[in-house]
């Protein structure tokens, strides 16, 4: 089972102005976190990207991705063999005159 | 210039922040162009940092990712100098990539 | 009956009010990290390409451009535009001036170099990569149009006119949608951009990267699609009137540092 995590940051505006780029900055502070996954539970296809940590890496990442409308953004983390979960929610909204 | 990328990697403390721009349409396959027609997959597949030499971080892209990409990653143990080099593969099989050192 | 009226009435208002607040800091903040993660350097990148490729029939790069401060002087030329040029006898701005480069260094003909200057997101147009590079070399410098030429006054009036003018199908002027405060088009602010306290902060970040559509798009863009927006017709690229409006404007801005490229929706 995947446990809920209070040591995965989701740093991300709770409203986009735009759908197509949607800023979301990403942080673990479990031990030994070896990768990070991001999902964003409505898109058509909800894997946005995964990313596998080696020596030498900090277990963080920001990344600008794609959010077809408002939806949670979701982060599975793997760490010591476990995974773990959080998740943050953005509102989509669409801004100016052109579109 | 086809494709440019570009990497900003500065040191702040034994941590480098490092950010890498790449110019890339990341295509979802769901576009239609002006006649109508689905303009095709075409995306950033994975992408390598390396660190001297040595693969630090992998990552695994979907056509999810924004068009024109830009990540930021944070690699430990660096000092001013150090080479970081990034590559990307897309699902045509092409590739790119650059490098920058540690400022 | 009344007094607990009047208390919902004012509930509401300040709840509304807090949520707007909320909502505001929250696109702050989606503006801040777009822009803090944007790819708007790689259109630098290429535009310093383009600036120096020879082309044309004279075979010749724009580095001997005169935008102002000297052939080829870039650093903080864009910061100084537009101007007054004694050669050519008009105010021009960036793009204005760009291409009577293209035309007089390179000897390239009107209609070759304007074929295309507004591009796509396949395709930025020459001169969006061109002006996202010139533009970057200004980052940090003070917005400091010219003003002393009778010229330059010329120019700063009849695009302060423009802005109130109201004209084409719908008779509608800048002032129109950029004439209130508090207004809005579906979830973006409209500036009241006669004050400078609001020109400041947008002109120190044009040209822009729009995320929306993943295009660059410049001031000559901005303000030609805002007369089509109105329904009026569009204005010729390189026009007295878009130089005018946006001598308007960038005076309007003057003494804010200029921030390079911006990311924008």
């Amino acid at each position: 089972s995947i446990a809920d995590s209070k040591d995965i940051v989701i740093d991300a505006p709770q409203i986009a102005e735009n759908g197509a780029v949607v800023p979301i900055e990403i942080s673990s502070n479990l031990p030994n976190t070896r990768s990070i996954a991001v999902l964003v539970e409505k898109n058509p296809f909800p894997l946005v990207a995964k990313f596998d940590f080696h020596e030498g890496a900090v277990p963080f990442v920001k990344i600008n991705a794609k959010m077809g409308e408002s939806s949670n953004v979701r982060v599975l983390a793997e760490a010591g063999g476990k995974y773990f979960t959080a998740f943050k929610e953005v509102k989509v909204t669409i801004g100016g005159c052109g579109g | 210039m086809a494709d440019p990328m570009k990497i900003r990697a500065t040191l702040k403390g034994d941590l480098a922040d490092v950010r890498v721009l790449m110019g890339h349409p990341m295509e979802t396959g769901q576009r239609k162009d002006g006649a109508g027609k689905p303009i095709p997959l075409h995306f950033i597949q994975e992408v390598t940092v390396k660190l001297n030499g040595k693969t630090v971080i992998e990552g695994q892209i979907s056509q999810a990712i924004s068009r024109n990409p830009v990540f930021s990653f944070r690699v430990k143990g660096a000092k001013s100098g150090d080479k970081v080099e990034i590559s990307w593969l897309d699902n045509k099989g092409d590739t790119n990539r650059t490098e920058a050192a540690i400022a | 009956m009344l007094v607990s009226g009047r208390s919902v009435l004012l509930t509401a208002a300040l709840t509304l009010a807090a949520g707007s607040a909320a909502a505001q800091s929250q696109f702050e903040k989606y503006q801040k990290m777009v822009a803090e993660g944007s790819p708007v350097e790689l259109f630098e990148l290429v535009g310093e390409g383009l600036w120096k490729k020879p082309q044309g029939p004279k075979n010749a790069s724009l580095e001997q451009c005169d935008l102002g401060l000297g052939a080829g002087v870039l650093q903080g030329a864009y910061a100084r535009l537009p101007r007054y040029f004694r050669d050519v006898d008009r105010v021009m701005d960036l793009e204005t001036r760009m291409l009577h480069c293209m035309m007089t260094l390179q000897g390239r003909s009107l209609e070759e170099a304007t074929k295309r200057l507004f591009g796509n997101a396949d395709k930025p147009s020459e001169m969006e990569y061109l002006s996202a590079y010139v533009a970057g070399q200004s980052r940090g410098h003070a917005m400091a149009p010219g003003q002393s030429h009778p010229r330059e006054q010329a120019a700063y009036e009849l695009g302060r006119k423009l802005y109130f003018y109201r004209t084409g199908l719908w008779d509608f002027s800048c002032a129109s949608c950029h004439g209130e405060e508090g207004k809005r088009i579906r979830m973006s602010e409209l500036p009241v951009l006669y004050k400078p306290e609001a020109a400041r902060p947008l002109i120190a970040t044009w040209p822009a990267y729009r995320v929306s559509n993943s295009t660059f798009k410049t001031m000559q863009w901005r303000i030609n699609n805002c007369f089509r927006q109105m329904r009026t017709p569009e204005p010729v690229f390189g026009s007295e009137v878009v130089n005018a409006m946006n001598m308007f404007l960038t005076v309007t801005a003057q003494g804010e540092p200029y921030r390079g490229p911006g990311t924008k929706r």
